[in-house]
């Protein structure tokens, strides 16, 4: 299957990475080559075979709904580029 | 030998014996640093004149990947995007060490960024030189770490292995590199890359201080819920036992074409010394080895795309100007990740998206299945399995950086590892005429660790590889 420029500026947009001409270009060349290799796998009949999405055989895995202790709204923000009060602050989102 | 040269498991015999104290080991190490890291490069954010012993608590200090989350001291994952970063928390394989007495040395391993890379040059940091050759790569992802074990700058490191990452890297510099059975470690604190394959696990410089390190970080965590809650026997029980009747597994398909001939004559010879010390081992096959590789960088993308999501410069780390949400969290995240990153988290999402998930995505799952289910099948017959690390010694530096397949194709014996969940070691087998280091892989059971450290330690106890130390 092949992957061309406007599909990878539109996946692009999805992963929210903002792309400059040069860099569609080369990455649009870079996916088409590895998608050409991955492809080595439609060769397999696998209509039969369940898929692994981890191989521990453990699902569900659920705790008691107590509190626990956790970090505090000043050790969550202290990292923050930008906060207000106990708040992460970002750019206005409602027009 | 200066105290830096020793291993860990030296030193803590003469901290009991009260022959040196913990203050001395740091002065050498540090001494160390100075001399060698402006040609290694093996720390993020190492400044020349910055290492004065600054009292560490704890006995022997432990360098750590900079993926992993230690409270008030910069983890960066070694990219832009985190730059500043100080967890609010540590990792539980932190804890675990500083609960066992340890301290954790205050620089940290440079890496590929968020631990996208075969060779510690995708690292905002710049790369990390080999310190057998410093033209050439230590291996990635996990390179600084290993690297500073191999220049002794480290006593013994942590890493991270998603596709390879301790192993590969534990082979290029020549030391012991252990990736855990996945479960066997908690996760909680690593800087997630891709959830069913990531495992924390030790790089040393021998098999001893490998199954020292690999009990102490080992457990259940109820922060993980991957991590299982099965009985951890102290690995140093496995040492110094014999391995007459071990059935050992050499897969065909890992001695094709494309491994190094150099690679396999030091492997034959290396097979010929276990059975030596009485294993018998048999070819086996692992049929669809050839499609481990791709399998990985669909499943592993996706997961990254998923997992580096967080990063929107909203909660921490970089964030670039803009008025709009939408632009900030484009910009942020077009000018803080790098190249590779950037690559792997587009692979990934289109992977998963929409109309593509069924012909990658969940194909990719599929495949994942009948890998697992080779290793099932030789392991009702087999004790282990060995193969070569890696096809090729260390290459150059800058020499598969233009080519992202080709890097790939750099991880071949050691994704399938991951895929299966299983544990497997590196270990040092013999040296390239070149005199670059040349590791064995040996791969076993989930949750048996032990059989690695058994095999691994007879081997290494009647070849002393493992002392031969890189002139710099």
């Amino acid at each position: 299957m092949a992957i061309d420029k406007g599909t990878v500026e539109q996946v692009a947009h999805l992963a929210r990475i903002e792309l400059g001409p040069g860099e569609l270009e080369k990455l649009s060349r870079q996916l088409h080559d590895i998608l050409g290799f991955i492809d080595k796998l439609s060769v397999l009949n696998i209509a039969m075979v369940e898929p692994a999405s981890h191989i521990l055989p453990i699902s569900n895995v659920l705790r008691e709904d107590e509190v626990r202790t956790c970090l505090t709204v000043d050790q969550a923000l202290e990292n923050a580029p930008s906060k207000n009060g106990n708040f992460f602050s970002v750019p206005k989102v409602i027009e | 030998m200066e105290l830096n040269q020793l291993t860990a498991h030296e030193l803590l015999d003469k901290l009991r014996s009260k022959q040196v104290a913990s203050g001395q080991i740091l002065d050498s190490l540090y001494a160390r640093i100075e001399a060698v890291e402006p040609k290694v490069k093996a720390y993020a954010r190492f400044k020349p004149g910055n290492t004065q012993a600054n009292g560490l608590a704890g006995l022997l200090p432990v360098t750590v990947k900079d993926n992993i989350c230690t409270e008030g001291l910069n983890t960066e994952c070694c990219s832009k995007i985190l730059c500043g970063f100080r967890p609010p928390y540590d990792a539980t394989v932190i804890s675990k060490l500083k609960k066992s007495g340890n301290a954790i040395f205050p620089l940290k391993a440079n890496m590929d960024e968020f631990a996208f890379g075969s060779s510690t040059e995708n690292s905002s940091f710049g790369p990390t030189h080999n310190p057998w050759n410093l033209e050439c790569v230590p291996g990635g992802s996990s390179g600084g770490s290993a690297a500073a074990v191999a220049s002794d700058e480290a006593i013994w490191a942590l890493g991270s292995d998603t596709g390879g990452s301790i192993r590969q890297p534990a082979s290029f510099c020549g030391v012991v590199g252990l990736k855990p059975t996945y479960g066997r470690v908690s996760r909680f604190g690593l800087i997630a890359f891709a959830s069913s394959l990531d495992q924390i696990g030790p790089i040393t410089k021998d098999v001893e201080d490998a199954a020292i390190l690999a009990r102490i970080i080992s457990g259940y965590d109820p922060n993980d819920s991957t991590s299982v809650n099965q009985d951890l026997p102290d690995y140093t029980d496995s040492l110094g036992k014999d391995i007459k009747g071990v059935k050992i597994g050499i897969p065909k398909e890992y001695f094709i074409e494309g491994l190094d001939p150099e690679v396999k004559l030091v492997i034959e010879e290396a097979i010929k010394k276990l059975e030596s010390l009485g294993a018998v081992s048999k070819q086996v096959s692992l049929p669809h080895t050839q499609y481990a590789v791709p399998v990985y960088y669909i499943v592993a993308t996706a997961e990254a795309s998923s997992n580096l999501a967080r990063f929107d410069g909203v909660q921490y780390g970089y964030r670039a100007k803009s008025d709009s949400l939408i632009q900030m969290y484009k910009k942020t995240r077009a000018e803080g990740f790098g190249e590779e990153a950037k690559r792997r988290i587009i692979l990934g999402t289109f992977a998963l998206s929409h109309g593509y998930y069924d012909a990658y995505y969940l194909r990719a799952l599929k495949v994942r299945t009948l890998i697992k289910n080779d290793f099932d099948a030789v392991f009702k017959d087999f004790d282990c399995i060995i193969t070569p690390t890696s096809p090729t010694p260390a290459f150059k530096i800058g020499e598969k950086t233009a080519d992202p397949l080709q890097m790939y194709l750099s991880d071949i014996y050691t994704i399938s590892v991951n895929l299966a969940g299983i544990p497997a070691i590196s270990i040092p087998c013999g040296f390239s005429k070149s005199g670059l280091p040349i590791g064995l892989q040996i791969m076993a059971k989930p949750f048996n660790e032990g059989m690695l450290f058994r095999l691994a330690h007879a081997f290494e106890q009647s070849t002393q590889w493992h002392k031969v130390k890189p002139r710099l």
